[in-house]
């Protein structure tokens, strides 16, 4: 079986994994990170996204194995010393969240959108960078509220 | 997914060598669409020769053409100053593929080797007149595109770059999917100077370019002179999203909106 070694959340780790084991997988059940979700398994809710190399991608369509050697960041290595990141503590205070299902890709979404797009950030900018985003229960207006004050907090 | 081998080569030679000595081999670049493909079990690989490896990755702007390296991902491309300047419509078209995490992994060398029906990137190579770059010779986008999923590649040929003539002016404009954000219509109008091209991805069962518009813009190009142009309705795609008869008509309004877009 193959091993596969990476950094996630500033931790070397590695595993044995499979050709087809996908980032998600690696991160779930090898690393008990359950922290980012596998929402609709076709790759459009984006409730999996994770940072690879400083860029938000879809963790269930990433091969564990294609990410030998990178820098991964998850919704659990965003907190600092035990206090929210300001992205996440604008979900919370914003109720940018029901079921919260979605809410770690959002958040990871919403940190990738702060680094390419800057802290001030327009409501039409964010709804058009969300569109790999889908959440079922807010109806998006919170959650671009929250996106908008968390990067203003920034 | 079933299971494979999982190779990633760090140079064009090895990838090419582990390619010719597996029959059930595919080729992957960024996976977007390979990958939840064989999630669904419609491919089940031997081999994935993974080619993100080979750092095949950027954009040279030169006096007449522009280059693109097939491992561009569609965000670098999206993004390019340079390219921005030479072929804004290229950047434009690259920046509404899929969504932004899509974008982080998908390159153009990919999507053109999978030649979905509905893909952006075709239309725009037929209509700047692209020439396809492989590891064993040059292709030019009209013999490229072959109709759904199906190109001119060889078993074991690899996409290397796109060369793109820069025209005066070119646009696209495309009636997305809500869901999936691929074209239900995409139209690319290119004026070269010499002659305009027309590409059109998403109505048909693979790129093709709308000649009699083509004819028109050579004279006038305009969105006044597509006016009243129509599109045969019998080749082309119906589903659940969109008849036929209403892609025909998307084809008319993209290529006005395109042509308005035009820079």
């Amino acid at each position: 079986m193959p091993i596969v070694t990476m950094n996630v959340n500033g931790k070397d780790v590695s595993g044995d994994v499979e050709g087809r084991t996908l980032l998600v997988e690696f991160l779930r059940e090898n690393l008990s990170l359950t922290g980012t979700h596998v929402g609709c398994d076709t790759s459009q809710c984006g409730a999996c996204v994770v940072h690879v190399d400083g860029k938000a991608v879809k963790s269930c369509s990433t091969l564990a194995l294609s990410a030998e050697g990178a820098k991964v960041t998850t919704i659990e290595g965003v907190a600092r010393n035990g206090e929210l990141h300001p992205m996440q503590a604008a979900f919370k205070a914003n109720h940018g969240l029901q079921c919260g299902f979605c809410t770690p890709g959002m958040v990871m979404a919403g940190l990738d959108i702060v680094k390419r797009r800057g802290k001030k950030l327009k409501e039409e900018t964010i709804r058009a960078e969300l569109e790999g985003n889908i959440c079922r229960c807010t109806g998006y207006h919170n959650i671009v509220k929250s996106i908008q004050d968390g990067a203003s907090k920034m | 997914m079933e299971n494979f081998d999982y190779h990633r080569p760090a140079k064009l030679a090895d990838a090419e060598k582990i390619i010719a000595k597996q029959k059930e081999g595919v080729l992957m670049s960024g996976g977007m669409t390979l990958l939840p493909t064989m999630k669904q079990g419609l491919a089940a690989p031997s081999d994935v020769v993974d080619l993100s490896g080979l750092g095949n990755v950027g954009i040279k702007v030169m006096k007449t053409k522009v280059t693109i390296k097939a491992g561009t991902t569609h965000a670098e491309v999206a993004k390019s100053g340079d390219l921005k300047k030479a072929i804004p419509a290229l950047a434009v078209l690259a920046g509404e593929i899929g969504d932004p995490h899509v974008r982080h992994k998908g390159t153009l060398g990919g999507s053109i080797a999978n030649n979905d029906p509905a893909a952006d990137y075709p239309a725009a190579l037929m209509a700047l007149d692209a020439t396809i770059i492989t590891n064993k010779r040059a292709i030019a986008a009209d013999k490229f595109f072959k109709g759904l999923f199906e190109t001119s590649l060889r078993r074991g040929e690899i996409v290397t770059a796109v060369d793109f003539p820069i025209p005066e002016k070119a646009g696209y404009a495309k009636f997305a999917n809500p869901a999936s954000r691929y074209a239900i219509v995409g139209v690319f109008v290119a004026n070269h100077g010499k002659a305009v091209r027309v590409g059109v991805t998403g109505a048909g069962p693979g790129v093709f370019r709308q000649k009699a518009m083509e004819r028109v813009l050579a004279k006038d190009f305009s969105a006044d002179a597509v006016a009243g142009i129509a599109t045969k309705v019998d080749d082309l795609n119906e589903d659940m999203h969109a008849s036929a008869e209403y892609r025909a008509h998307l084809v008319g309004v993209m290529a006005k909106r395109a042509l308005k877009a035009a820079k």
